[in-house]
């Protein structure tokens, strides 16, 4: 075990799985001399080369397009974007190739890769490096969607999703990349993709939320915990397919459920998963299901933490939703 | 040159029209009336024979996939009418190692690399013996044991593909070639710009085969681009652009040959416009009378590569009347149990419809395919 952030141990895995299977080559903006503008990928361009570790032209189409060329010709491409609010110039490629590639070839062009991208807010960086796209890639057939809270995860769903056959979107909470730090197993070391993850047991109110909104559910909860209401917390870590039977589960134990995502509350994740235990679950449940979000507005500059689901505005749904 | 319509200096100043196949910096071969205009072919006798057949084949195949649209036997075709000589010819000039990354207009190079003509009716189709097990349209086909992509809809999408595909292969020492079809309607898309700009940077071993013939579905060259040619703008990439004529099979072939070549040795891609013509409508949804004038396709009627390939095998001696009679029957007989078993054959089996989405069966489609299976429908199958 050695004590790393996030940054430290998504390297870790880029490093051991390069040395492992020389199929793998990282390639996106910034991401060879100078390592990635959060220097995620620092020191892989020195340790493997120009050939592995490739700085492409400014085009997010083309980084994904090609990377889906590399795939189809049997490497393990590990595109970078370099912010998921830059990933739409390649939706077209993501959406209409890569995830339809097995599917419309009759499973004669699987397109395994791992697309890497920050993701969320917090790093007052205005509508266009803060977003949060993962439901408009969980609408997608064909795609899997991840999302690590803490850097043992990261670590070990990175070698999954890079071991995984099918394409893998690897959203990395950028607020999180240096606060969040942890114990991380040295080595190979995966953690399964589809398995969530329980941050917190509890009785009362079942809490779903994944990210860097992991760290804000727990200070709610421990904020909630000194009224009475004791929550017991779910960390997705996969986004899809997710875990079902954990949700269910906990559900089925508290009866109350409030999910939290920094997505715009209409049509994100949150309404599937409200979904999903309303035709799971629906007798069990004591309290209608709650959502607390980002708005569905752009994200704004200077008013980030009102926006954001913060701890404050976690903090009264619980409650509401256990005394309901 | 009799015909007025193909005259360079009545269509202005801009040499991006088809009309221009005949100007002097396209690289020709044949002329329009069959006749050599170099000492060298640069195909034996017997190639030219092997491309005329199957671009005989190729017409014969399309024009029956249009009868049975008309027919309501298939949903949809989009074919290759006019465009035999720039389909086969690059298809010709590759090597069996070569990778051919499609548009939507090359069935016939595909069934020239070896593509079984069941499958791709197969695909016409989509029965259940079709390996892409009925999930696309017709014209949707795939055939990676011959090293050829998979076909999708949306304009350029292939282009970065490609120059990935190219790339890994270098990266891997692995001398192959891949080379990429596209209309002129394509190098309006975002993935020409940034395939072509990938290549120049990497100096991929690519071959980038523009047909240009003439439209996107109803809009012509002019509304694609102010640029002189197509070719032209291999020069803001750092890559050659060559015209050939399109409709010359053996100019197709030679500027490919030359292309792939140049990848081989290491010098990087070639961007290739063959001026060429649809000379049907876009697909089978597609009425060119309401946008195009009757004169252009009479004008290209008189270039038509079949007619030119067959008038030069015939001055040689090597084709006859009765060689063509017993050709197109040949492929008539072909076609026809072919045909008949693709209709015959049930669609794909209900469960289909969630294989392959991932590389195993996840909950939720789990979940939706019992629920299919157990609806009203599944007991038809």
């Amino acid at each position: 075990m050695t004590q790393m952030n996030m940054v430290q141990a998504i390297n870790d895995a880029l490093r051991f799985e390069m040395q492992r299977d020389d199929r793998i080559v990282v390639l996106g903006e910034d991401v060879g001399k100078v390592g990635g503008v959060f220097r995620v990928t620092a020191g892989l361009y020195d340790e493997f080369g120009d050939d592995r570790v490739i700085d492409t032209p400014l085009s997010e189409g083309g980084i994904i397009g090609a990377a889906i060329g590399m795939a189809l010709y049997g490497l393990k491409p590990v595109p970078e974007i370099q912010f998921s609010d830059f990933i739409f110039p390649a939706y077209d490629q993501i959406v209409s190739e890569l995830a339809k590639f097995r599917y419309r070839s009759g499973g004669e062009f699987p397109c395994p890769m791992v697309i890497r991208t920050p993701v969320g807010g917090g790093i007052r960086g205005g509508h266009y490096h803060s977003q949060s796209p993962e439901a408009q890639f969980i609408h997608v057939a064909g795609l899997k969607v991840v999302c690590p809270a803490t850097p043992a995860d990261a670590k070990g769903l990175l070698l999954s999703a890079l071991r995984d056959p099918d394409p893998v979107m690897f959203f990395e909470p950028k607020r999180i990349y240096r606060a969040a730090k942890g114990e991380v197993p040295e080595g190979d070391y995966t953690v399964p993709i589809g398995k969530a993850n329980v941050a917190r047991q509890g009785e009362h109110v079942t809490l779903v939320t994944w990210g860097a909104m992991l760290y804000e559910s727990l200070d709610a909860a421990n904020k909630v915990q000194a009224e009475g209401v004791n929550v017991e917390i779910i960390d997705l870590r996969t986004l899809w397919p997710l875990d079902i039977d954990t949700v269910v589960a906990s559900v089925k134990k508290t009866g109350r459920v409030v999910v939290v995502h920094e997505a715009p509350k209409t049509c994100g994740l949150g309404g599937e998963i409200v979904a999903l235990i309303n035709e799971k679950a629906f007798l069990y449940l004591e309290a209608p299901p709650k959502r607390v979000c980002g708005f569905d507005t752009p994200f704004p500059y200077t008013l980030e933490n009102e926006y954001l689901p913060l701890s404050h505005r976690i903090v009264p749904a619980l409650l509401e939703t256990a005394r309901y | 040159m009799t015909d007025g319509t193909l005259d360079q200096a009545a269509h202005g100043a801009l040499r991006r029209e088809p009309h221009d196949a005949l100007a002097a910096d396209v690289v020709r071969v044949l002329s329009p009336e069959g006749q050599l205009l170099t000492d060298d072919a640069g195909v034996t006798d017997e190639e030219a024979l092997v491309l005329y057949r199957a671009m005989v084949r190729t017409r014969i195949i399309d024009e029956r996939a249009v009868l049975l649209q008309r027919q309501g036997r298939i949903g949809f075709h989009i074919g290759s009418l006019g465009e035999e000589a720039t389909v086969l010819g690059s298809v010709h000039a590759m090597r069996p190692i070569d990778w051919m990354f499609p548009c939507y207009r090359e069935f016939g190079g595909a069934l020239h690399r070896g593509m079984p003509l069941q499958r791709y009716f197969d695909n016409l189709f989509g029965n259940t013996n079709d390996p892409a097990k009925g999930r696309q349209m017709p014209d949707h086909w795939t055939y990676r044991q011959a090293q050829v992509g998979s076909v999708s809809s949306p304009i350029g999408t292939q282009i970065t593909q490609a120059v990935g595909f190219a790339w890994a292969a270098r990266l891997r020492k692995d001398p192959l070639v891949a080379m990429v079809y596209f209309g002129d309607g394509a190098t309006s898309s975002n993935e020409f710009h940034s395939g072509l700009n990938f290549a120049g940077v990497f100096k991929t071993p690519n071959v980038f085969i523009c047909r240009n013939n003439g439209w996107a579905i109803s809009v012509p060259t002019e509304r694609q681009t102010a640029s002189e040619t197509f070719a032209a703008k291999g020069v803001a990439y750092g890559i050659p652009g060559v015209r050939c004529d399109g409709n010359d099979v053996f100019a197709v072939v030679k500027t490919t040959r030359e292309a792939v070549l140049r990848a081989v040795r290491g010098d990087g891609p070639t961007l290739i416009e063959a001026l060429t013509y649809r000379m049907s409508g876009h697909s089978t949804s597609d009425d060119a009378s309401r946008y195009r004038p009757e004169e252009q396709m009479g004008s290209w009627t008189a270039l038509d590569p079949i007619r030119r390939l067959r008038l030069f095998l015939e001055e040689r001696g090597s084709w006859s009347t009765q060689d063509q009679t017993s050709l197109e029957e040949q492929v008539a007989a072909e076609l026809r149990p072919v045909i008949e078993a693709a209709e015959k054959s049930a669609p794909p089996a209900l469960e289909t419809l969630f294989e392959d989405v991932y590389a195993t069966l996840p909950w939720h489609l789990q979940e939706q395919r019992a629920e299919l299976l157990a609806g009203p429908r599944a007991k038809g199958h």
